[in-house]
């Protein structure tokens, strides 16, 4: 097996009293669709901002091309990102600009490139994702699905080597989830990219991932491709891969007994 | 770019409007002029007693202000008030030996300096005291000095 | 006590907050671009309401020193007056307040939305340092605004005060202007005015981004951090003041 492009090892991070990772160790291999996938609130998109920076964890270390991200300073961070595409959940496009702007801003940013060679780079991205017409629009005019495609064609304009994908398929209807599964998948191989991809929709992300990560109380609790975890004999693994409502994720939050809560606050009234 | 271009010319008519403001405000309402007459010659002046007379009072001859009061100090040896006149280096031909009185602008109004010419031959140079000096007239002093005597005169 | 601490914190807080801007400034600086079209956003859209406040202020106080200083015959201080009213305090400080109330709570709920439709993280990804992209040119338009929106102020309400006075109560025009220049120093009384309304523009600029880069990444946090704003700024506009006054005179 060749080197790993991102090494996480022995990562720790609390919110407050709140442990969300616990001892997180995860290889990442180039050219590979990696998933992320948990319960809500497990800190999947957490792991996300950990990786790229954007937090910094409290123990552990992780390394992307070999330099280990929490020690790197914001020079060294920002050369890192130049070679990162990121695609948020709703987008983030910069409301004050149109589409056009939007995916040309890395590039006035980053580059002195002359104004056609933009033009024409912007456009080729927008042809990839299907919205060339939509050039002119701003993005409050965009529906949710043609938002994050735009964010999509931004991500990949300055031809990054990683792309992380931060809940692509939330609240989008099933075209837009299918055109979007799709482009992940196409630009992943078309690019040769290493896509990490966050999310909880099993169906869609099985189709595309080449390696899934299944988190659950700051720890991995699963690893495989989707045909290994669905035989996987673990409890939770089959709980999360199967959709039930009670097992070793309780349906109830932690409470106390509730007879006894019912009748303390009857004493009380 | 069109929009650009009228995002750019609002402000800077913005910008130009706020500016003009600001020097006319500072130009047309203020003593400005008060700080900007450089090229004056000074005299100084002793007073027994200056009243409320500040820095950058108007120095006065026949009315109209020929220069300015630039500095006041304590003389601790004679007792008395020294104020420095800065005038105008246009009037260089006042005679030496004008004198110099504390006035008031109206009744209850801001103190200055006023000159009364003399008859000498010789002008006031850069450097030279005005020897022939009148103090301010203090209000409470005159009052005072109304009544005592109006009381005085009813003893008698 | 832990309000005062709450208080204290935010007070350091904010005041770190200005030291990271002032290190991204000269950076920012390279880009007048971003900047003009703060003062655009910040200065040139607010000058609408400042002038109408203006001429109204202006107005009332012409009306006002006129009844009453006709009273005492002092009609002809009526300009001194007004202009020293007019300069000292009324224009920085009504000038600040209203920018808060405008300029300031778009600010901050303006950041506030980028906060939470994470396009300032987005910039973060992108390598583009939101502090030097976004938070320091709408600070430095703020600065820059003010006083030259608190300058427009005080000549509309001069002109203001002097319609009143002189086309509506019958003052002789020259009585009007001829008290002015001795009466109003230039630094004491018109540059201390340009002095406050410089520290305004820095504290409103200041709050509103702190305000809106540290709002809660929600619909609510955001509306708090803009109804805060807009409390935080007119109290310390007034607090600061005082403060100026103390020390100008």
């Amino acid at each position: 097996m060749t080197e790993p492009l991102i090494e996480i090892r022995d990562l720790h991070y609390r919110r407050g009293d709140k442990v969300i990772f616990d001892g997180v160790d995860l290889d990442i291999h180039a050219g590979k669709v990696t998933a992320f996938m948990g319960p809500s609130g497990t800190g999947k998109t957490t792991l996300l901002r950990l990786v790229t920076g954007q937090l910094k964890p409290d123990r552990g270390t992780v390394k992307i091309w070999g330099e280990n991200v929490p020690d790197l300073d914001r020079e060294a961070l920002y050369a890192l990102r130049q070679r990162m595409g990121m695609l948020f959940q709703n987008g983030a496009l910069l409301t004050d600009l149109s589409v056009y702007e939007n995916i040309a801003f890395p590039l006035r940013e980053h580059t002195d490139l002359p104004e056609t060679l933009i033009r024409d780079l912007v456009l080729m991205k927008l042809e990839a994702v299907g919205l060339r017409g939509a050039w002119s629009m701003m993005p409050s005019e965009l529906s949710g699905g043609m938002a994050r495609r735009v964010a999509l064609a931004r991500a990949i304009v300055m031809d990054p080597e990683i792309i992380f994908y931060d809940e692509p398929f939330v609240g989008l209807d099933p075209i837009s989830m299918g055109v979007i599964v799709r482009l992940i998948k196409l630009l992943n191989d078309a690019l040769g990219l290493t896509s990490i991809v966050v999310s909880h929709d099993i169906e869609e992300i099985c189709t595309v991932a080449d390696h899934l990560v299944l988190l659950s109380e700051g720890k991995i609790v699963g690893e495989g491709t989707a045909d290994e975890l669905r035989d996987s004999d673990s409890e939770w693994v089959k709980q999360f891969m199967e959709g039930l409502a009670d097992g070793p994720v309780p349906f109830h939050y932690p409470a106390p007994d509730l007879e006894q809560q019912m009748l303390r606050e009857g004493d009380d009234a | 770019m069109g929009q650009g271009k009228s995002v750019e010319l609002a402000t800077g008519i913005f910008i130009v409007l706020g500016l003009l403001a600001l020097i006319f405000l500072t130009t047309q309402t203020t003593n400005i002029e008060a700080y900007t007459n450089g090229d004056g010659y000074e005299v100084t002046a002793r007073f027994s007693n200056i009243g409320s007379l500040k820095p950058r009072a108007p120095v006065t001859m026949a009315g109209v202000t020929i220069g300015r009061v630039t500095d006041i100090r304590f003389d601790p040896e004679r007792l008395d008030a020294v104020v420095t006149l800065s005038i105008n280096a246009k009037y260089d031909q006042l005679p030496a030996d004008s004198s110099a009185s504390i006035l008031t602008a109206g009744l209850l109004g801001e103190k200055y300096v006023g000159l009364e010419p003399g008859a000498d031959v010789v002008y006031l140079q850069d450097g030279d005291e005005i020897l022939f000096t009148q103090s301010a007239v203090v209000l409470e002093n005159l009052i005072s000095k109304y009544l005592f005597d109006s009381a005085s005169g009813e003893n008698e | 006590m832990n309000k005062l601490t709450d208080f204290l914190r935010n007070f350091g807080a904010a005041g770190l907050f200005l030291g990271k801007i002032l290190a991204a400034t000269p950076a920012s600086l390279l880009r007048p671009g971003l900047i003009m079209a703060q003062i655009y956003k910040v200065g040139a859209n607010s000058l609408v309401l400042i002038m109408m406040a203006g001429l109204f202020v202006g107005m009332v106080l012409g009306l006002q020193f006129y009844t009453t200083l006709a009273k005492f015959g002092a009609e002809q201080s009526l300009g001194a007056v007004t202009v020293l009213a007019m300069v000292r305090e009324l224009g920085p400080v009504v000038t600040a307040l209203l920018f808060a109330g405008r300029a300031g709570t778009a600010l901050a709920s303006e950041i506030g939305l980028m906060k939470a439709t994470e396009q300032l993280a987005g910039m973060e990804m992108m390598a583009v340092d939101p502090m030097r992209y976004v938070v320091v040119p709408r600070f430095l338009g703020c600065f820059i605004a003010l006083p030259l929106l608190t300058g427009i102020f005080n000549l509309i309400g001069l002109l203001g005060a002097w319609f009143v006075a002189v086309q509506i109560m019958g003052l002789d025009g020259g009585q009007f202007w001829a008290p002015m220049p001795e009466n109003v120093d230039v630094y004491e009384d018109v540059l201390g005015g340009v002095m406050k309304s410089v520290f305004f523009g820095a504290a409103a600029g200041l709050l509103a981004v702190y305000e809106g880069y540290n709002a809660y990444p929600t619909a609510e946090g955001v509306s708090r951090a803009t109804t805060r704003t807009v409390v935080i700024t007119a109290m310390a506009v007034l607090v600061l003041d005082y403060m100026l006054t103390a020390l100008l005179i």
